[in-house]
Protein backbone atom coordinates (compact mmCIF):
# COMPACT_ATOMS: atom_id res chain seq x y z
CA UNK A 1 0.00 0.00 0.00
CA UNK A 2 2.67 2.14 0.89
CA UNK A 3 5.26 0.94 -0.98
CA UNK A 4 2.27 1.83 -4.43
CA UNK A 5 2.56 4.91 -3.22
CA UNK A 6 5.81 5.93 -3.53
CA UNK A 7 6.25 3.92 -7.01
CA UNK A 8 3.67 6.70 -7.84
CA UNK A 9 5.35 9.59 -6.32
CA UNK A 10 8.71 8.05 -7.61
CA UNK A 11 7.26 8.43 -11.53
CA UNK A 12 6.03 11.88 -10.75
CA UNK A 13 9.45 13.00 -9.63
CA UNK A 14 11.44 11.44 -12.48
CA UNK A 15 8.92 13.67 -14.57
CA UNK A 16 9.43 16.40 -12.47
CA UNK A 17 5.94 16.86 -11.65
CA UNK A 18 5.58 15.83 -7.91
CA UNK A 19 5.24 18.94 -5.24
CA UNK A 20 7.29 19.93 -2.37
CA UNK A 21 5.59 18.55 0.33
CA UNK A 22 5.34 14.93 -2.07
CA UNK A 23 9.33 15.42 -2.08
CA UNK A 24 9.12 15.83 1.48
CA UNK A 25 7.56 12.24 1.50
CA UNK A 26 9.92 10.83 -0.89
CA UNK A 27 12.84 12.04 1.24
CA UNK A 28 11.37 10.46 4.37
CA UNK A 29 10.46 7.09 2.98
CA UNK A 30 14.36 6.48 2.08
CA UNK A 31 15.64 7.75 5.35
CA UNK A 32 14.47 5.22 7.04
CA UNK A 33 16.68 1.77 7.54
CA UNK A 34 14.55 -0.51 5.61
CA UNK A 35 13.61 0.19 1.78
CA UNK A 36 12.49 -2.14 -0.59
CA UNK A 37 15.08 -3.93 -2.57
CA UNK A 38 13.97 -3.03 -6.19
CA UNK A 39 14.30 0.90 -4.70
CA UNK A 40 17.32 0.60 -3.08
CA UNK A 41 19.02 2.31 -5.55
CA UNK A 42 17.54 5.32 -4.60
CA UNK A 43 18.62 5.55 -1.49
CA UNK A 44 22.13 7.12 -1.85
CA UNK A 45 20.45 9.98 -3.78
CA UNK A 46 18.04 11.11 -1.17
CA UNK A 47 20.51 10.98 1.70
CA UNK A 48 22.88 12.80 -0.39
CA UNK A 49 20.22 15.60 -0.66
CA UNK A 50 19.56 15.38 3.02
CA UNK A 51 23.23 15.80 4.23
CA UNK A 52 23.75 18.68 1.68
CA UNK A 53 21.28 20.33 3.32
CA UNK A 54 22.89 21.20 6.45
CA UNK A 55 26.33 22.60 4.88
CA UNK A 56 27.13 25.78 5.73
CA UNK A 57 28.77 28.31 5.40
CA UNK A 58 31.62 29.20 8.26
CA UNK A 59 33.62 31.81 7.18
CA UNK A 60 32.92 35.28 8.38
CA UNK A 61 31.17 37.62 6.02
CA UNK A 62 33.64 40.79 5.19
CA UNK A 63 31.43 44.19 4.67
CA UNK A 64 34.09 46.07 4.99
CA UNK A 65 37.18 45.59 2.85
CA UNK A 66 40.55 47.78 2.91
CA UNK A 67 40.61 49.22 -0.56
CA UNK A 68 43.51 51.85 -1.16
CA UNK A 69 41.46 55.62 -2.66
CA UNK A 70 43.04 55.66 -6.04
CA UNK A 71 41.13 58.82 -6.97
CA UNK A 72 43.98 60.41 -4.75
CA UNK A 73 47.02 58.98 -6.25
CA UNK A 74 45.61 60.08 -9.58
CA UNK A 75 45.93 63.90 -7.90
CA UNK A 76 48.99 63.32 -6.42
CA UNK A 77 50.68 62.12 -9.86
CA UNK A 78 49.06 64.97 -12.12
CA UNK A 79 50.48 67.17 -9.49
CA UNK A 80 53.77 65.71 -9.23
CA UNK A 81 54.37 66.12 -12.88
CA UNK A 82 53.01 69.68 -13.34
CA UNK A 83 55.77 70.42 -11.07
CA UNK A 84 58.10 68.93 -13.25
CA UNK A 85 57.27 70.48 -16.06
CA UNK A 86 57.04 74.32 -14.08
CA UNK A 87 60.79 73.72 -13.41
CA UNK A 88 61.63 72.41 -16.36
CA UNK A 89 61.08 75.47 -18.09
CA UNK A 90 63.64 78.09 -18.57
CA UNK A 91 63.02 81.58 -16.56
CA UNK A 92 62.92 84.25 -18.74
CA UNK A 93 62.86 87.58 -17.47
CA UNK A 94 62.20 89.78 -20.98
CA UNK A 95 61.74 89.03 -24.37
CA UNK A 96 64.95 91.19 -25.25
CA UNK A 97 66.64 88.23 -23.19
CA UNK A 98 65.12 85.85 -24.80
CA UNK A 99 66.15 87.34 -28.40
CA UNK A 100 69.44 88.63 -27.88
CA UNK A 101 71.02 86.65 -24.54
CA UNK A 102 72.33 87.98 -21.68
CA UNK A 103 74.56 91.05 -23.30
CA UNK A 104 73.33 94.45 -23.93
CA UNK A 105 76.33 95.49 -26.12
CA UNK A 106 76.24 94.08 -29.56
CA UNK A 107 80.28 94.10 -29.15
CA UNK A 108 80.81 92.92 -26.77
CA UNK A 109 78.78 89.57 -27.46
CA UNK A 110 80.24 89.57 -30.87
CA UNK A 111 83.63 89.67 -28.99
CA UNK A 112 82.44 86.70 -26.90
CA UNK A 113 81.34 84.95 -29.77
CA UNK A 114 84.58 84.89 -31.61
CA UNK A 115 86.73 84.29 -28.40
CA UNK A 116 84.55 81.15 -27.48
CA UNK A 117 85.09 80.08 -32.00
CA UNK A 118 88.18 80.53 -31.73
CA UNK A 119 88.86 78.12 -28.45
CA UNK A 120 86.67 75.62 -30.52
CA UNK A 121 88.97 75.81 -33.34
CA UNK A 122 91.99 75.79 -31.33
CA UNK A 123 90.72 72.33 -29.94
CA UNK A 124 89.49 71.15 -33.26
CA UNK A 125 92.86 71.80 -34.42
CA UNK A 126 94.53 70.11 -32.00
CA UNK A 127 92.60 66.51 -32.88
CA UNK A 128 93.63 67.09 -36.14
CA UNK A 129 97.00 67.04 -35.39
CA UNK A 130 97.18 63.62 -34.01
CA UNK A 131 95.31 62.18 -37.08
CA UNK A 132 98.78 63.20 -39.23
CA UNK A 133 100.18 60.43 -37.82
CA UNK A 134 98.23 58.36 -40.45
CA UNK A 135 100.42 59.55 -42.81
CA UNK A 136 103.45 57.43 -42.04
CA UNK A 137 101.17 54.39 -42.21
CA UNK A 138 100.95 55.15 -46.02
CA UNK A 139 104.37 55.82 -45.80
CA UNK A 140 105.24 52.55 -44.63
CA UNK A 141 102.71 50.96 -47.55
CA UNK A 142 104.31 52.13 -50.31
CA UNK A 143 107.83 50.65 -49.10
CA UNK A 144 105.92 47.34 -49.34
CA UNK A 145 105.94 47.79 -53.33
CA UNK A 146 109.52 46.65 -53.28
CA UNK A 147 108.11 43.51 -52.46
CA UNK A 148 107.22 43.52 -55.83
CA UNK A 149 110.48 44.03 -57.49
CA UNK A 150 111.21 40.23 -55.94
CA UNK A 151 108.45 38.86 -56.92
CA UNK A 152 108.99 39.52 -60.42
CA UNK A 153 112.95 38.38 -60.51
CA UNK A 154 111.63 35.01 -58.63
CA UNK A 155 109.35 35.26 -61.53
CA UNK A 156 112.22 35.38 -63.76
CA UNK A 157 114.14 32.75 -61.91
CA UNK A 158 111.19 29.87 -62.39
CA UNK A 159 110.49 30.37 -66.09
CA UNK A 160 114.36 29.63 -66.38
CA UNK B 1 20.70 50.17 7.13
CA UNK B 2 22.90 49.39 9.95
CA UNK B 3 24.90 45.91 9.85
CA UNK B 4 22.82 44.05 12.12
CA UNK B 5 19.98 44.84 10.17
CA UNK B 6 21.95 43.73 6.88
CA UNK B 7 23.29 40.59 8.75
CA UNK B 8 19.36 39.56 9.54
CA UNK B 9 18.52 39.82 6.10
CA UNK B 10 21.74 37.90 4.92
CA UNK B 11 22.32 34.86 7.17
CA UNK B 12 18.96 32.76 6.22
CA UNK B 13 20.25 32.14 2.85
CA UNK B 14 23.90 32.90 3.28
CA UNK B 15 24.41 28.89 3.41
CA UNK B 16 22.37 28.44 0.58
CA UNK B 17 24.13 30.79 -1.99
CA UNK B 18 27.41 28.67 -0.91
CA UNK B 19 26.36 25.42 -1.53
CA UNK B 20 24.99 26.88 -4.70
CA UNK B 21 28.52 28.09 -5.22
CA UNK B 22 29.78 25.15 -4.54
CA UNK B 23 27.81 23.37 -6.45
CA UNK B 24 28.73 25.22 -9.68
CA UNK B 25 32.58 25.98 -8.12
CA UNK B 26 32.94 22.42 -6.79
CA UNK B 27 35.91 23.73 -4.70
CA UNK B 28 34.75 24.84 -1.00
CA UNK B 29 37.70 27.84 -1.33
CA UNK B 30 36.48 29.15 -4.01
CA UNK B 31 32.91 28.72 -2.87
CA UNK B 32 33.75 30.68 -0.01
CA UNK B 33 35.66 33.49 -1.97
CA UNK B 34 32.27 33.50 -3.95
CA UNK B 35 29.93 33.96 -1.52
CA UNK B 36 31.76 36.54 0.22
CA UNK B 37 32.11 38.71 -2.81
CA UNK B 38 28.83 38.05 -3.59
CA UNK B 39 27.99 39.40 0.07
CA UNK B 40 30.16 41.80 -0.51
CA UNK B 41 28.23 43.21 -3.31
CA UNK B 42 25.12 43.23 -1.80
CA UNK B 43 26.59 45.09 0.97
CA UNK B 44 27.89 47.96 -1.38
CA UNK B 45 24.52 48.09 -2.99
CA UNK B 46 22.85 48.09 0.31
CA UNK B 47 20.56 51.69 -0.54
CA UNK B 48 18.63 49.07 -3.25
CA UNK B 49 18.17 46.34 -0.87
CA UNK B 50 15.25 47.87 0.18
CA UNK B 51 13.67 48.07 -3.97
CA UNK B 52 14.54 44.11 -4.87
CA UNK B 53 11.27 42.11 -4.03
CA UNK B 54 13.07 39.21 -2.90
CA UNK B 55 16.80 39.71 -1.96
CA UNK B 56 16.73 35.86 -1.28
CA UNK B 57 16.24 35.30 -5.43
CA UNK B 58 17.87 38.53 -6.31
CA UNK B 59 21.18 36.56 -4.61
CA UNK B 60 21.32 33.58 -5.83
CA UNK B 61 21.01 35.28 -9.39
CA UNK B 62 23.86 37.04 -8.56
CA UNK B 63 25.63 33.59 -7.22
CA UNK B 64 24.57 32.15 -10.45
CA UNK B 65 26.58 34.91 -12.77
CA UNK B 66 29.16 35.16 -10.41
CA UNK B 67 29.81 31.41 -10.66
CA UNK B 68 29.62 32.11 -14.82
CA UNK B 69 31.79 34.42 -14.34
CA UNK B 70 34.30 32.71 -12.74
CA UNK B 71 34.39 29.91 -14.54
CA UNK B 72 34.85 31.62 -18.03
CA UNK B 73 37.39 33.57 -16.61
CA UNK B 74 40.64 33.29 -18.07
CA UNK B 75 42.12 31.99 -14.34
CA UNK B 76 39.51 29.50 -14.27
CA UNK B 77 40.67 28.06 -17.81
CA UNK B 78 44.27 27.83 -16.54
CA UNK B 79 43.75 25.91 -13.65
CA UNK B 80 40.98 24.09 -15.23
CA UNK B 81 42.92 20.58 -14.58
CA UNK B 82 42.70 21.68 -11.23
CA UNK B 83 39.11 22.32 -10.93
CA UNK B 84 37.88 19.34 -13.14
CA UNK B 85 40.03 17.29 -10.59
CA UNK B 86 39.36 18.66 -7.55
CA UNK B 87 38.39 16.55 -4.36
CA UNK B 88 37.35 18.14 -1.52
CA UNK B 89 38.59 16.04 1.32
CA UNK B 90 38.92 18.81 4.22
CA UNK B 91 35.19 19.01 5.36
CA UNK B 92 34.69 16.71 7.80
CA UNK B 93 30.88 16.33 6.74
CA UNK B 94 32.04 15.08 3.49
CA UNK B 95 34.67 12.58 5.54
CA UNK B 96 30.66 12.01 7.41
CA UNK B 97 29.43 11.03 4.04
CA UNK B 98 32.12 9.08 3.03
CA UNK B 99 31.45 6.28 5.19
CA UNK B 100 28.41 5.78 2.54
CA UNK B 101 30.58 4.66 -0.92
CA UNK B 102 27.11 5.14 -2.74
CA UNK B 103 26.42 8.63 -1.28
CA UNK B 104 29.94 9.45 -2.80
CA UNK B 105 29.02 8.20 -6.32
CA UNK B 106 26.02 10.72 -5.85
CA UNK B 107 28.16 13.15 -5.53
CA UNK B 108 30.12 12.42 -8.66
CA UNK B 109 27.51 11.86 -10.87
CA UNK B 110 25.97 15.30 -9.98
CA UNK B 111 29.01 16.67 -10.77
CA UNK B 112 29.06 14.99 -14.11
CA UNK B 113 26.15 16.80 -15.19
CA UNK B 114 25.66 20.00 -17.35
CA UNK B 115 25.69 23.34 -15.58
CA UNK B 116 22.18 24.00 -15.35
CA UNK B 117 20.81 20.72 -14.40
CA UNK B 118 23.35 20.74 -11.59
CA UNK B 119 21.89 24.23 -10.47
CA UNK B 120 18.66 22.90 -10.76
CA UNK B 121 19.26 19.92 -9.17
CA UNK B 122 20.79 21.91 -6.14
CA UNK B 123 17.92 24.59 -5.98
CA UNK B 124 15.01 22.14 -6.64
CA UNK B 125 16.18 18.45 -4.10
CA UNK B 126 18.51 20.34 -1.80
CA UNK B 127 17.26 23.70 -0.92
CA UNK B 128 13.89 22.80 -1.97
CA UNK B 129 12.55 26.07 -3.70
CA UNK B 130 9.63 26.11 -5.67
CA UNK B 131 9.60 25.94 -9.54
CA UNK B 132 8.68 29.74 -10.01
CA UNK B 133 11.30 30.86 -7.79
CA UNK B 134 13.49 28.44 -9.77
CA UNK B 135 12.42 29.87 -12.73
CA UNK B 136 13.22 33.51 -11.52
CA UNK B 137 16.58 32.80 -10.23
CA UNK B 138 17.76 31.37 -13.38
CA UNK B 139 16.04 33.89 -15.76
CA UNK B 140 14.43 30.56 -17.36
CA UNK B 141 10.95 29.81 -17.96
CA UNK B 142 9.24 27.03 -15.54
CA UNK B 143 8.96 24.46 -17.79
CA UNK B 144 11.99 24.23 -18.78
CA UNK B 145 12.97 24.13 -15.26
CA UNK B 146 10.89 21.56 -15.11
CA UNK B 147 12.37 19.48 -18.15
CA UNK B 148 16.10 19.96 -16.93
CA UNK B 149 15.04 18.62 -13.46
CA UNK B 150 13.85 15.64 -15.45
CA UNK B 151 16.22 14.91 -17.26
CA UNK B 152 18.42 15.61 -14.38
CA UNK B 153 16.96 13.39 -11.96
CA UNK B 154 16.59 10.28 -14.90
CA UNK B 155 20.27 10.07 -15.60
CA UNK B 156 21.05 10.15 -11.35
CA UNK B 157 18.49 7.54 -11.72
CA UNK B 158 20.36 5.67 -14.19
CA UNK B 159 23.30 6.04 -13.04
CA UNK B 160 22.83 5.03 -10.10
CA UNK B 161 21.04 1.67 -11.42
CA UNK B 162 23.60 0.96 -13.39
CA UNK B 163 26.09 0.84 -10.05
CA UNK B 164 23.88 -0.56 -8.34
CA UNK B 165 22.97 -3.78 -10.11
CA UNK B 166 26.17 -4.13 -12.27
CA UNK B 167 28.50 -2.25 -9.49
CA UNK B 168 30.53 -0.37 -12.46
CA UNK B 169 31.58 2.63 -11.47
Amino acid sequence: MVLNNIERLLEKYENGETTLKEEQQLKHYFSQETVAPHLEMYKPMFAYFLVNQQEQFTKDIPLKRKRTNYKWIYVAAVAVLMLGFYFEAPIVNSYEEYAYGTYSNPEKALDEVTKSLAMISDHFNKGTSTVNYLNEVNKGTATLGYLNEIENTTSIIFKN
Amino acid sequence: MTQAEFLNIVMPFKDKVFRLAKRLLVSTEEAEDATQEVLLKLWNNKKKIQEYKNVEAFSMTMTKNFCFDKLKSKQAQNLKIVHSNYEDGNTPLQKQIELNDSVDWVSKIIEGLPEQQRMIIQLRDIEEYDFDEIAKMLDMNNTAVRVNLSRARKTIREKLTNTHSYGIK
